[in-house]
């Protein structure tokens, strides 16, 4: 490790931070229904939707409205990005006269896009046409994203209310998001994007003459709308580039500038968050104490990461080669650290976009971001769900520390039953159980072979059940197999945990709040925290030690032993 | 001694009778343990009249090892039960047949039948006679008698019960001593109290508590995701064995034994153990709680209604201080107050008596020798006093003293008003004693504050428990006491409606109310609280209000009521902590024994340096076993808990049962290895 690298991921947080209470600040504005600096401007088109679609916006919802009309605005979502891929070759905006996208794969990429996983089967520049590119895939991005804050905004709701069952509006909370919050920072960060070289235009692809011509003396250069899909792939944790290299392209990610901004953009809203949480529940405290747990999980992963990135590789060693850090996959623009920032970054929140090949890293290297994709992306995680999964751990934690203080437990306020628990058994039981038994039936079934194909099959459906969406690049996962039961996995994944979580939103509405004394669990000390964070790494990393064992441990052990089998 | 080895022996053979289905499948954990159990041995059977899934000894080791968690697992639930089950039988005892005298209407003269006491319903009416055992609950209706009620309550001091009023209710299998009583009938048979009781102590009509589901619910999602990871690790090690080349695939005995030692089975086997023992140190402390519901809310009490009297101040007030009017002497005054108080049988008249003895060196005279008459007091007068030959003393109220003296043309000095007001505001009562005219002087009769009282609210306070005291005093003794006494606040001029609408106000507000009363006009506060504590020798109605009985009728008892409370869940939470953290070693253990095999390089896991693979997963199985066994005492006894905050508690339970359970399993598995490998 270096103290430049060191220095740079340092300054990352830095900013980072700082950028927590400005925004966090904002947004808890803005879910509070005061509209600041933006109002005069983009109020009458919200009053313009409204009257458009029918929307009532004082009308607010129990948790199963809620459900049905996030529900409903997803199957729709489904259907239309589904329509758009088959139907491309007739549409507009298809210079390159792309043939419509095949069943499985479109399907595939639509469970993908509308469940903020963007996991990519597909090649951008080579598949799709730059009309299904910005309306079906822009678009879902912006709407992914939002839906997930509505859900989180609705669950909070139900810890600050009581005897109610009303827990908001759904189309109100999420064109709230998208007007004021996404639509905003995405515009701005475009333009910065455009004007460090990111390409946005809707030219046929370039054939350009090859100045050190080889075999070939041509190369086609993908052209496209790049920097207004780049800003939200970044800002909403969708992650799905407009090229297959996603921020690895140097259209997607030309300088220096762009990729420090593109990686903070991938914690931004989810960091930010914690504090709009503080503020909604009117106990900062409990916001920065969430950020605190998941920089405590997020920083040594970092540097475990850049550690793992930085050394040398035995293998290379042995065959007299001699180089001092991993670079196999990565862009020499980018260089070790702000590779292994951004792998570590990409896969704690669920955005999935990628800067350096992962399938390249060191098995220690590829270990960190397949471990934080199993905890259940409570780690920053995506916009809003990542939150909500956070909240979800804390309810277990809290249930388990609060019988340590001979109290029923409760959190801010809220009792938590049996029903609570039950709802939150389903949703941290779901993930698990799928990925595992994904992977089961791949091992058994496929025509990989070797240690490492384990780590890949085991990372491909961590990464789509957890909606994160990147990948081992080494698999071939542009089949029916893949498609299908990805696409799948990736609705589970979203869907089945929606469903707890407005269920306990709608049950802690209704509840009374307890008030605060002495005898009353702390949620936001140093203790709490630590005892989150066990919860979080017991329940998500002790049930795939075993497969992890199997996978990039053993990589690890073999790559460092001078004995591998790959 | 004695006792305890029954109740091991008895356990023994109850925990070998829990075996059977219909008993595992109330407890999702240990039943998937059962199913394991059943497994392996199947298994076993295999690998010795056929080739294996393993070597058969190490199968039969395995499966020695469920067994036993099993059994273990039984038996904490049968110790549990144990005590009370010898409680039961003692209670059973008094349960026996009794020849109930059925009255035809309510009079002593009326046709009796003779019936079976089990054969008593709602509103039969019986006459009880001394000697007699009380056949069945009921409400006194006619008559006074004295009971002996140490069969419930285990205290022989005799009880008087009367109609009318608050001493009217009588409890089955309880014994007339003297007089008699007509009783009518409240229970019909099998719903007595005893019948309740014995049920309660006995274990068998015990629900899952809410906080009791709740862990089950957690536990049993934590043992099927540990089941997903087991039942996964089949088709990866195929895949692995393939992917290493060596071929060597995990045998089922080793994912199972995996599955067991992960799983959550040590507070999976305490859970219902820990439940039982919790209601039974409730039946120690002769509380009976009418279901482990009021129990578990016991611990979740944030604000505690006590009444004042009884419970924060010694029943009755008693005399402290002479303060003499401007021209008289304090003896002077002492002796009159001593004279006027000599046949007072009333608590303060004798602590009159008692202070002018014991500060002044009154002897108590007869009131005979002395040629004197008692006046008692009366509603009309509210006055009391004696008249002597030639002198005519008075105690009383300042107004009834001033309406006495006014018939001699006499008033009360300025200086006497003064002090009056004084103890007034100090929160004691005045008493003014005048002879004929003359005011001679004011005694100060004060409540007089439990010792130790002020503490324990200084510790309930840190609990984060409020106390309210609650009295028919008006607001300034009222504030004098709470400030004495140390509690939080306080309703004065108490009625029972306002007292019902404090508990309202307080639970709107989101807080959880406790509170103690015997009386029929407490029963619809007892039936709004959230615990309601009603004392023994309370009304029928009061008693039903409640959901906590206390046998001793001490008011103060409802603390306990609260610790006991905080302590049951507490051990829930604690042993579940340690289950937790004890996965880490175990994942240490049985991992790289099971792959070692497939990838001999995971053996740089093995960082307890374990002997051979088996004897690795065999030593994490029988410390996973053993430790049920080891933690009985601590599920039986609850963890310790003292009344501190919960941030407190929450630093020392982490630290001992979280640390804790992270560290014993590495040294608790390494030493069970070292002796395998000397076997």
């Amino acid at each position: 490790m270096t103290l430049t690298g060191i220095g740079q991921i340092l300054f990352y947080l830095f900013i980072l931070l700082l950028c927590v209470k400005p925004l966090g600040w904002y947004m808890a504005k803005v879910y509070r229904g005061k509209y600041i600096g933006l109002k005069f401007l983009l109020h009458p088109l919200e009053k313009w939707i409204y009257r458009f679609c029918n929307i009532r916006p004082h009308q607010e919802m129990h948790w199963q409205q809620y459900l049905f009309a996030f529900l409903f605005f997803n199957l729709f979502g489904l259907l239309l990005v589904y329509a758009l891929q088959r139907l491309q070759f007739y549409l507009p905006l298809n210079p390159q006269a792309f043939p419509n996208v095949p069943p499985d794969l479109a399907f595939n990429t639509a469970a993908s896009f509308i469940t903020n996983t963007d996991w990519q089967a597909y090649s951008g520049e080579s598949t799709l046409s730059y009309f299904t590119q910005t309306t079906a895939l822009t678009v879902q991005n912006f709407l992914s994203a939002a839906s997930g804050m509505a859900l989180l905004i609705a669950f909070i709701r139900g810890i600050t209310r009581q005897n109610t069952k009303d827990i908001g509006n759904f189309w109100v909370d999420t064109i709230r998001g998208i007007l004021y919050i996404l639509l905003p920072l995405a515009l701005a960060f475009s333009i910065i994007l455009t004007s460090q070289g990111v390409i946005q235009n809707y030219k046929p692809y370039e054939k350009i003459h090859l100045l050190q011509p080889t075999t070939q003396t041509e190369q086609i250069i993908p052209m496209g709308p790049a920097a207004s899909q780049i800003a939200i792939k970044q800002l909403g944790t969708n992650g799905g580039g407009f090229f297959a290299a996603n921020s690895a392209h140097p259209f997607e990610n030309p300088t220096s500038t762009t990729n420090f901004l593109e990686m903070l953009a991938l914690l931004l809203i989810p960091a930010a968050l914690c504090y709009t949480y503080g503020a909604l529940v009117k106990d900062k405290r409990q916001g920065w104490a969430i950020l605190l747990a998941m920089l405590l999980i997020f920083i040594p992963c970092a540097g475990l990461d850049y550690y793992a990135e930085q050394s040398k590789n035995p293998q290379l060693t042995s065959l007299n080669l001699h180089t001092n850090k991993n670079m196999e996959g990565k862009e020499i623009r980018i260089g070790v650290a702000n590779s292994s920032l951004w792998a570590t970054a990409t896969t704690a929140s669920s955005n999935g976009s990628v800067n350096a090949m992962l399938d390249s890293f060191t098995p220690l290297g590829g270990l960190i971001p397949l471990i934080l994709l199993h905890l259940g992306g409570a780690i920053f995680g995506g916009v809003g769900s990542g939150l909500y999964q956070m909240l979800l751990m804390i309810i277990i934690t809290v249930f388990v520390a609060g019988l340590m203080v001979g109290r029923t437990p409760e959190y801010l306020g809220k009792k938590i039953e049996p029903f609570e628990m039950k709802m939150a058994c389903c949703a941290v039981l779901i993930t698990p159980f799928i990925v595992l038994l994904l992977t089961a039936i791949t091992t058994l079934t496929t025509s990989i072979t070797g240690t490492h194909g384990f780590t890949q099959i085991l990372y491909t459906f961590s990464s789509m059940v957890n909606n994160n969406g990147s990948s081992l690049q080494g698999l071939d996962v542009n089949t029916p197999f893949y498609n299908v039961l990805g696409g799948i996995a990736m609705l589970i994944g979203r869907f089945w945990i929606a469903i707890p979580i407005l269920a306990i939103a709608g049950s802690l509405s209704q509840k009374k709040n307890i008030p605060a004394t002495s005898g009353t669990l702390p949620t936001h000390t140093l203790l709490f925290i630590l005892l989150l964070i066990s919860i979080i790494i017991a329940l998500g990393a002790l049930t795939f030690f075993p497969a992890l064992a199997l996978g990039p441990i053993v990589e690890h052990l073999l790559f460092w032993g001078n004995n591998a089998h790959q | 001694m004695h006792t305890n080895k029954k109740i091991i022996k008895i356990a023994i053979r109850d925990a070998l009778f829990k075996l059977a289905p219909q008993h595992q499948i109330h407890n999702p954990i240990m039943f998937t343990v059962y199913i394991v159990s059943i497994l392996t041995t199947g298994l076993f059977l295999q690998a010795v009249f056929s080739k294996g899934d393993a070597p058969a000894n190490y199968i039969f080791a395995v499966s020695l090892c469920l067994w036993f968690t099993l059994l273990f697992a039984n038996f904490a639930e049968a110790m549990a039960e144990g005590r009370g089950k010898a409680q039961a039988e003692s209670l059973k005892k008094s349960r026996r047949d009794i020849q109930a005298k059925k009255l035809s209407k309510a009079s002593r003269t009326a046709k009796i039948t003779l019936v079976e006491s089990n054969e008593l319903h709602a509103g039969d009416l019986v006459l009880v006679e001394a000697g007699d055992f009380i056949p069945s609950d009921g409400i006194v209706i006619e008559g006074v008698a004295s009971l002996n009620e140490s069969a419930i309550t285990g205290e022989s001091a005799p009880v008087i019960r009367e109609s009318g009023g608050d001493r009217n209710s009588v409890t089955g299998g309880t014994q007339v001593l003297s007089d008699w009583l007509i009783i009518s009938i409240t229970a019909n048979p099998g719903e007595t109290f005893l019948d309740t009781m014995i049920a309660l102590v006995e274990g068998a009509k015990r629900k899952k508590t809410p906080n009791e589901l709740a862990l089950t619910i957690l536990l049993t999602a934590l043992t099927l995701i540990f089941l997903f990871v087991c039942v996964s690790l089949l088709p990866f090690s195929i895949y692995s064995s393939i992917a290493s080349g060596t071929g060597k695939v995990v045998s089922i005995t080793t994912l199972v034994a995996l599955f067991v030692c992960l799983a959550p089975t040590t507070i999976g086997g305490l859970l219902s153990a820990i439940g039982i023992a919790g209601m039974d140190r409730m039946i120690q402390a002769n509380i009976i709680a009418t279901s482990g519901r009021a129990v578990e809310a016991a611990g979740d009490i944030d604000t505690l209604i006590l009444d004042k009297t009884g419970t924060i101040t010694l029943g009755n007030r008693q005399a402290t201080e002479f303060i003499p009017a401007a021209d008289v002497t304090i003896t002077e005054l002492a002796d009159a107050a001593q004279l006027a108080s000599l046949a007072d049988e009333t608590p303060e008249g004798r602590s009159i008596v008692i202070l002018a003895k014991e500060k002044y060196g009154l002897r108590g005279r007869s009131i005979e020798e002395l040629g004197a008459s008692f006046i008692p007091f009366t509603a009309e007068t509210r006055m009391s006093g004696a008249n002597l030959p030639g002198r005519q003393i008075r105690k009383g109220a300042a107004e009834a003293i001033e309406a006495y003296v006014k018939q001699f043309s006499g008033t009360i000095p300025e200086f006497v008003k003064k002090n009056i007001e004084t103890i007034a505001r100090k929160g004691g009562t005045p008493l003014v004693v005048a002879e004929g005219a003359k005011i001679l002087g004011v005694i100060h009769l004060k409540d007089i504050i439990k010792g130790g009282i002020r503490e324990r609210f200084a510790r309930l306070r840190e609990m984060g428990i409020k106390t309210i005291m609650v009295t028919g005093d008006n607001p300034l003794s009222a504030a004098a006491i709470a400030a004495e006494a140390g509690v939080d606040d306080f309703l004065a001029t108490a009625t029972p409606e306002n007292k019902l609408s404090l508990i309202r106000r307080l639970q709107a507000q989101g807080h959880l109310v406790a509170m103690t009363g015997d009386g029929t006009n407490d029963a619809p506060a007892l039936a709004q609280a959230d615990v309601a504590v009603a004392m023994n020798t309370g009304t029928q109605a009061a008693k039903e209000a409640g959901n906590l009985i206390d046998l001793d009728s001490n008011p103060t008892k409802i603390i306990e009521v609260v610790e006991i409370g905080k302590q049951l869940l507490m051990t829930r939470g604690a042993l579940t902590t340690f289950s937790i953290a004890n996965d880490i070693a175990k994942y240490f253990a049985i991992i790289p024994a099971a792959f070692a095999a497939t990838y001999p390089e995971l053996n740089a896991l093995n960082i307890m340096h374990l002997a051979t693979p088996e004897s690795a997963i065999l030593s994490a199985m029988i410390f996973n076993a053993i430790i049920i066994i080891f933690l009985i005492p601590l599920a039986l006894l609850g963890v310790k808990y003292k009344p501190t905050t919960a941030a407190k508690l929450l630093r020392i339970n982490v630290l001992v049962y979280g640390l804790g359970g992270l560290i014993v399993p590495f040294i608790g598995i390494k030493l069970i290895d070292l002796l395998l490998t000397l076997i």
